[in-house]
């Protein structure tokens, strides 16, 4: 290849392709039969069938976009022991339990996902159907709760004691449940949530878009829009909970994620902005106290600066602009479904206006991309540990001399696996558009046009 | 009995489960697209997704188990297999990623495709060719283990008598497996054609299990020796194993109680696999490692154990419940729900 052989830089592009890869579709397996359940209720409880067509279709793409989350899931859980074999020897100790849990998480909802695709009409009991809902929306948070404390350990290692280079006097629990497990697993669980309730409504706001005004995409920009305004909210809320965590257990990462260079009170907030050669930041916006509000709750505090460590312990200053973008998105999709529930509530007239379609179009590729964003500067930010103030990164890597051309296969792997199942979900509904399939099911009424 | 013998048995038992899930999964896939291509007939394709449908996805979860629950067990396993593995192990990946994106773009996607039917039905009589190397390579002979390298000796490994008799036994033995499931399968689904043409199938596939069987026998005695004659000292597993084929093709043969002898090739594999485990023990590599060597720590083991058997005690009635929606409902397997 174009570069110097290196085992250990080509496992890191590996590792990042997988997962860059695998959690667009995690997230849309995590959030999205939260959604569906929701929809289903709707269509009860309501006795709309529109709803209940809702539920049916989101399930129907769902599983197309299960199919790839489950088999690139495989990937990374092989990938984790043939690129990273010296550290799952030391850190397989520990962190077995939650990956061995994460499987039997994913192992329940996998069954009750198989029942409830084939079952919608075999219930008397529409309730019951939903019922079999609730484990797969268990089994789907639970398993992204167990694999993020195994991430959270990796920031935070505790519950055991090295001993010239051995793991001795481990405690399971204590390592799963160590500082950065909170702030991790919920953050991770509620923009899940949010980023499937933001794609699911842009198939909406595109359809209407395009013209097609039918009832039942209003109602499902509608039940998208309210749920994405609540996950919003708790995505903002625990983002400052992390920032918090980071500046008691982690400086050097919010350090480098803001920029601050040198220890100081009152601390400014650098947001946007370049970095020139000399280590200087143009063109960027400061907000006074705003980082020593953000870090410990006070606008006088003393947030530590990157001068206080040394160079090699440092993350790169690159993860200031994934984070920037990431906090940037999450403002945009709170505020975008704050407007939708505004309008529909005092202005009607303006809840399906052009601009808010497209803002809430757009909210569907700047989610994921955020979600992208947020996973680069939590990995890139804790480097040069893989295991945090423990293991270097490239102490834990392979020694193979192939990695290089499995990056090459891997690539053509998801290139195809991207551009079929994209090819696929796109067929699969324009084939059988939803006035299609509401005359087919025998639910259309003519009232219903608008 | 220790926790070592114990953490193996339970990691072997879901390989065994894997290993019967997956084959009928596989030789479905295969024979879901050689039904297409030769037009044999499309009633047996409907048969195949009508059973496959709800349960594609629990099958990947059993493999997921147990590489898991082997690096949970046992971390040194990593350090030996992790690092020869990646060229082989990769490769399986591609291939599971291929058959099960394509299995669920085929079936869930707008209409039957048949490059996404060759896409599913080929890579899944691959990968069980491609997990044997696994096996393979833990006989001993095939890795390079010095100065802190373990590197996979690939030119041994392609000209060895043993590594492709596992092959052909692995390959064979899941369209064996696969289609005396099916048999079985259409017979209670009242469709006489597929319940036909899978008899046929059980029985032209029987002939080549039991010789690829023999095979391994003589290439494990020439390859690894030691393993051998422990493999003699418990020779009545493999007897039993023997016995178990004969009942099944018989049965077969005479067209009885075919849920009966499904449930004997279960048990044919069944003793065969732990007649193998429990004569490569106390190898998890040979010679260099044992289960011995670098267990994972009791509290860990502990943990382990009791979030195995809470897990399994929540599984089991869900595995249940699938099993008699689908599996056992006599309306569903005829196609009526």
């Amino acid at each position: 290849m174009f570069m110097e052989y290196d085992a250990a830089t080509f496992s890191r592009m590996l590792t990042g392709l997988t997962l860059g890869f695998h959690i667009i579709f995690a997230t849309i397996g995590v959030g999205v039969p939260l959604m569906i359940a929701f929809a289903e209720w709707m269509g009860i409880r309501k006795n709309d069938e529109h709803y209940r067509l809702l539920a049916r279709r989101w399930a129907r793409g769902f599983v197309v976009t299960v199919a790839v989350g489950v088999v690139t899931g495989t990937a990374i859980g092989l990938q984790l022991n043939l690129l990273w074999p010296n550290f799952m020897q030391l850190a397989g100790q520990t962190i077995s339990l939650p990956l061995f849990m994460e499987v039997f998480a994913f192992f329940f909802e996998a069954i009750f996902l198989g029942i409830y695709l084939y079952t919608w009409d075999r219930f008397k009991s529409r309730m019951r159907h939903l019922l079999l809902m609730i484990p797969v929306v268990l089994g789907a948070s639970f398993s992204a709760f167990f694999i993020t404390t195994v991430n959270a350990f990796m920031n935070a290692p505790q519950g055991f004691e090295l001993v010239d280079g051995v793991i001795t006097d481990i405690h399971p629990i204590a390592a799963m449940f160590n500082p950065a497990t909170p702030t991790k697993t919920a953050h991770v669980i509620v923009t899940c949530y949010l980023t499937s309730a933001f794609v699911l409504g842009m198939i909406g706001a595109v359809k209407m878009l395009k013209g097609d005004h039918h009832v039942y995409h209003k109602k499902a920009l509608r039940l998208t829009m309210m749920a994405a305004f609540i996950f919003s909210i708790g995505t903002v809320v625990i983002g400052d909970l992390s920032g918090k965590y980071l500046a008691e257990y982690q400086p050097e990462k919010l350090a480098a994620a803001e920029w601050h260079f040198e220890t100081e009170e009152e601390a400014p907030l650098v947001v946007g902005g370049m970095l020139n050669e000399d280590g200087k930041v143009n063109y960027a916006l400061e907000i006074p106290y705003a980082l020593s509000i953000l870090a410990h709750g006070d606008p006088s505090a003393e947030v530590i600066g990157l001068e206080e460590f040394p160079e090699e312990d440092t993350a790169p200053l690159i993860v200031h602009y994934f984070f920037d973008s990431m906090v940037f998105i999450g403002m945009y999709l709170a505020l975008v479904s704050l407007l939708y529930l505004l309008f529909s509530w005092k202005k009607k007239d303006w809840m399906h206006h052009k601009v808010l379609l497209w803002a809430i179009a757009a909210g569907g590729p700047l989610s994921i991309l955020a979600i992208e964003f947020g996973w680069v500067f939590a990995e890139i930010g804790r480097q040069p540990w893989i295991l945090y103030g423990i293991m270097r990164t490239p102490e834990g890597a392979t020694t193979s001399e192939h990695v290089d051309a499995m990056l090459l296969l891997f690539i053509g792997l998801y290139a195809l696996l991207g551009t079929s199942s994209a090819i696929v979900l796109r067929k699969m509904f324009n084939n059988n558009p939803v006035a299609h399939e509401l005359e087919h099911r025998g639910i259309e009424d003519r009232r219903d046009r608008s | 009995m220790n926790y070592e013998i114990l953490g193996i048995a339970v990691l072997w038992f879901f390989l065994y489960g894997y290993l019967i899930v997956a084959s009928v999964d596989f030789g479905a896939g295969f024979f879901h697209y050689y039904n297409k291509v030769s037009h044999k007939n499309y009633q047996v394709n409907k048969l195949i997704q009508r059973y496959l449908s709800p349960v594609w996805e629990v099958t990947n979860v059993f493999l997921v188990f147990f590489f898991v629950g082997i690096i949970g067990f046992f971390p040194d396993t990593a350090y030996y297999y992790g690092t020869a593995l990646l060229v082989p192990g990769s490769i399986s990946i591609v291939l599971i990623a291929i058959r099960g994106s394509y299995y669920a773009f085929n079936t869930y996607g707008s209409k039957d495709s048949r490059i996404y039917s060759f896409l599913y039905g080929m890579s899944g009589l691959l990968i069980p060719a491609s997990f044997t190397i696994v096996l393979t390579i833990s006989e001993g002979g095939y890795l390079d283990v010095s100065d802190g390298l373990v590197t996979l000796l690939l030119g041994e490994l392609f000209t060895s008598m043993y590594s492709w008799s596992v092959v052909v036994l692995a390959v064979v033995s899941v369209l064996f497996i696969s289609a005396s499931f099916l048999t079985y399968y259409a017979f209670k689904a009242g469709d006489v054609a597929s319940y036909w043409l899978f008899r046929r199938y059980t029985l032209f596939w029987s002939g080549p299990t039991i010789l690829a069987s023999v095979l391994i026998f003589f290439a494990i005695r020439r390859h690894n020796p030691q393993h051998f004659s422990s493999m003699l000292d418990i020779s009545w597993m493999f007897l039993l194993s023997l016995l178990f084929f004969l009942g099944a093709v018989f049965l077969i043969y005479r067209k009885r109680q075919l849920g009966l002898a499904f449930v004997l090739v279960m048990l044919q594999f069944f003793s065969a696999w732990f007649g193998y485990g429990a004569s490569h023990l106390p190898y998890l590599l040979y010679p260099h490692l044992t289960i011995y060597d670098g267990f994972v720590n009791e509290t860990m083991a502990l943990a382990l154990i009791a979030a195995f058997i809470a897990g399994l005690l929540l599984l089991i009635p869900s595995l249940i419940l699938l099993m008699r929606l689908f599996l056992f409902d006599a309306d569903y397997v005829r196609g009526n729900r």
